[in-house]
């Protein structure tokens, strides 16, 4: 008896360093891939396929392995759930994608006891980063990319603005923050709206804008089919003839929507971190990679080179471990690391652990192909995060 | 005052939009005594089809309208036959369970085939600017779709009250065993209203778009409040839905003008009051 027990024993050790020595390394990746949201999740796996497609499916001779889980809508507990099995059953050893604030924030209590880091593709609340160490960032923030159009409203001449924002936490985000940034370069918001976000007929809000006296409106949306509603009330009840501006963050006009915008989103203006037009290089080699992935031009949208950058983080923490399974010194590794991603030059803040990159405002030009696009015009260089910097 | 009329205009756009659609539901529900959680999903088809017609063919707005309601009503067809005429009769829970059970199909199926992003239906120039009517621009869009809701009112009334079909289809609903025995043809009544009810969900979903616009969620998206309108008119009412979608057009529209913050507050505030003085809605009938 204790000799077969000695044996079994001894098998489940061989066992356990076999495949210890396989040496593939798991990386976990949660999204919405299928459900309403699905089109972001394809743009995580663009992203994460490009990335790998350009770079290399080992790094130092480990192989790695991607799993994904399907978290069709924000759900905190089942975000939680995900991620425990990945680490616990997949015996994964990081953690990437995230669509939505409340999944990451489920997910951040278990990193420690998991010793495995976070890398955020995309959910985009400033408090993340404070709830563990282990977190990295490579997405934006609502505040990073609204803040320079308090600038620009004011450098075009508007004093007086309107805001109107969808009533959940990343409208109400994008709310303060335009108003911290307006108000600092010298405007007033005249009135703020909160619209339900279910609303599918903008008229009304349009009326209350004309009725304010604003020269401009700020507006935020989820992307999708309330920005299509947005837009198209602007331009039919005349508020765009009527000269009253339109500014808000990339969200509204993010590519994948801009054939359903049409002609009516040609001159808005908006600020982001990331537009698929970008002239670089790097970008022409991730747009080409990241479509073929994706399935359609038309169909790549922002989330994707969250998801790239994402992964660049993690091979570059597989490459500090060599291996080993070490989520604060993958994490310490990753502090401070610049590199040129398809969006320009960025870098993780050494302090927040969040991206610092540039902000770009884009004006939505129709091309001589008629299919319009967003058209970086100025940009912001080495954007922080307002939102962090003020906790 | 100018406020309170360009409200008031909104608010009736926004209803007649409402009623094109709803309408067909109503009648499935009150005539034919089927809970049809579907019908947004046929009205999501027709906007699929219309947009494909128009946008990827470069057919004419009128032409890809016609298509959707053709299409729509030939794909509702064999459905007709090979699922709904099993659960006319039976118990609301099994309708629901099926109904809605075809309403997730149809999602997968059309993001499987068209894809998950938004679907815009472009509109003919003169429909697509804007309209200086005194107090206010409007959309000439807004004004065909009053136009379209009047018209669809008024045609149905005529079919039901005043056509032969019409009695048929009274006699057929109260009483089918009846109806049968004195030769009325109770298959194709159910089938033709349901054929009929399809196609206005089609006509709604397409002018419709541009309030509710067309996405692979569409069906679940505003299911609740197509139900919300036959609840509140009354099911197989025309002047019940008319009066539910124009009152709660109003509310919503008001509310939203007044008070964004207070979300859809006042349209279930106003629902709720309305169910319990008339529990069965404006003009329902009793059962």
């Amino acid at each position: 008896m204790k000799v077969s027990n000695a044996i079994l024993g001894a098998a489940i050790g061989a066992l356990l360093a076999g495949s210890a020595m396989a040496d593939t390394i798991k990386v976990g990746i949660i999204g919405p891939f299928s459900g309403p949201f699905a089109l972001q999740g394809k743009n995580f796996q663009a992203g994460v396929e490009a990335y790998m497609a350009l770079n290399g499916k080992s790094v130092k001779g480990h192989d790695i392995e991607v799993i994904y889980r399907d978290l069709p809508a924000a759900n905190p507990a089942q975000s939680r759930a995900l991620a425990q099995e990945l680490v616990v059953k997949e015996k994964v050893q990081y953690l990437g994608g995230v669509y939505f604030t409340p999944d990451a924030m489920a997910i951040t209590p278990l990193l420690k006891q998991a010793n495995t880091p976070l890398v955020i593709f995309n959910a985009a609340t400033s408090a993340i980063m404070t709830q563990s160490p282990l977190v990295v960032r490579t997405s934006f923030t609502t505040a990073q990319t609204t803040s320079p159009l308090g600038k620009i409203a004011t450098e075009r001449g508007v004093k007086k603005v309107i805001s109107a924002v969808s009533d959940y936490g990343p409208g109400v985000d994008a709310e303060a923050a335009f108003k911290k940034a307006f108000e600092a370069a010298g405007g007033q918001v005249v009135e703020a709206i909160r619209m339900p976000l279910n609303t599918t007929d903008f008229s009304p809000i349009m009326q209350r804008v004309r009725d304010s006296g604003a020269e401009a409106v700020f507006a935020f949306l989820p992307s999708g089919p309330t920005t299509l509603g947005f837009v198209k009330a602007y331009n039919e009840t005349g508020l765009k003839q009527a000269g009253i501006k339109f500014f808000a963050p990339g969200d509204l006009t993010q590519e994948s929507d801009l054939p359903a915008l049409g002609d009516g989103a040609v001159g808005l203006l908006t600020t982001f971190h990331y537009a698929v037009s970008h002239d670089s290089p790097e970008n022409k080699k991730f747009v080409e990679a990241a479509t073929k992935a994706v399935g359609g031009a038309d169909q790549l949208s922002f989330p994707s080179v969250g998801a790239y950058d994402g992964m660049h983080v993690i091979y570059k923490m597989i490459e500090a471990t060599d291996g080993k399974q070490d989520a604060q010194k993958a994490v310490d590794a990753v502090k401070g690391l610049a590199w040129t991603s398809p969006r320009g030059p960025v870098s993780i803040d050494a302090e927040t652990r969040h991206i610092t990159e540039n902000i770009y405002l884009r004006e939505v030009v129709k091309g001589p192909d008629g299919k319009t696009t967003n058209k970086e015009i100025q940009t912001f260089p080495n954007q922080k995060d307002p939102g962090l910097a003020t906790q | 005052m100018q406020t309170v009329l360009s409200i008031a205009i909104d608010a009736f756009a926004y209803g007649m939009a409402l009623f094109i659609i709803c309408i067909g539901l109503s009648l499935t529900m009150g005539l034919m005594r089927v809970v049809n959680l579907a019908h947004g999903a046929f009205a999501m088809i027709a906007g699929y089809i219309a947009s494909y017609a128009a946008r990827d063919l470069g057919l004419g707005y009128a032409v890809a309208i016609f298509l959707a309601i053709i299409g729509t009503v030939v794909i509702s067809i064999p459905l007709e036959r090979l699922l709904y005429r099993r659960i006319y009769g039976r118990p609301e829970l099994t309708q629901v369970l099926m109904t809605i059970g075809i309403t997730f199909c149809i999602i997968g199926i059309t993001n499987y085939f068209f894809g998950p992003t938004l679907k815009t239906i472009p509109l003919p120039g003169s429909l697509s600017q804007p309209v200086d009517v005194g107090f206010k621009t409007i959309a000439a869009h807004r004004l065909f779709v009053m136009a379209c809701g009047i018209v669809v009112a008024g045609g149905l009334w005529y079919l039901i009250e005043k056509t032969d079909f019409g009695i048929k289809l009274r006699a057929t609903v109260d009483n089918a065993a009846m109806a049968d025995a004195l030769g009325v043809r109770t298959q194709v009544v159910y089938a033709v209203s349901f054929a009929i009810a399809i196609g206005l969900a089609a006509l709604g979903g397409v002018v419709g778009a541009e309030f509710l616009p067309i996405e692979p969620y569409y069906a679940l998206r505003y299911m609740v409040t197509f139900l919300v309108v036959v609840s509140v008119g009354g099911a197989g009412s025309i002047p019940g839905a008319v009066a539910a979608c124009l009152l709660l057009g109003a509310v919503d529209t008001t509310g939203r003008y007044l008070m964004p913050e207070f979300g859809n507050f006042f349209f279930y505030a106003a629902v709720i009051a309305i169910v319990c003085v008339f529990p069965r809605g404006f003009f329902g009938r009793a059962q």
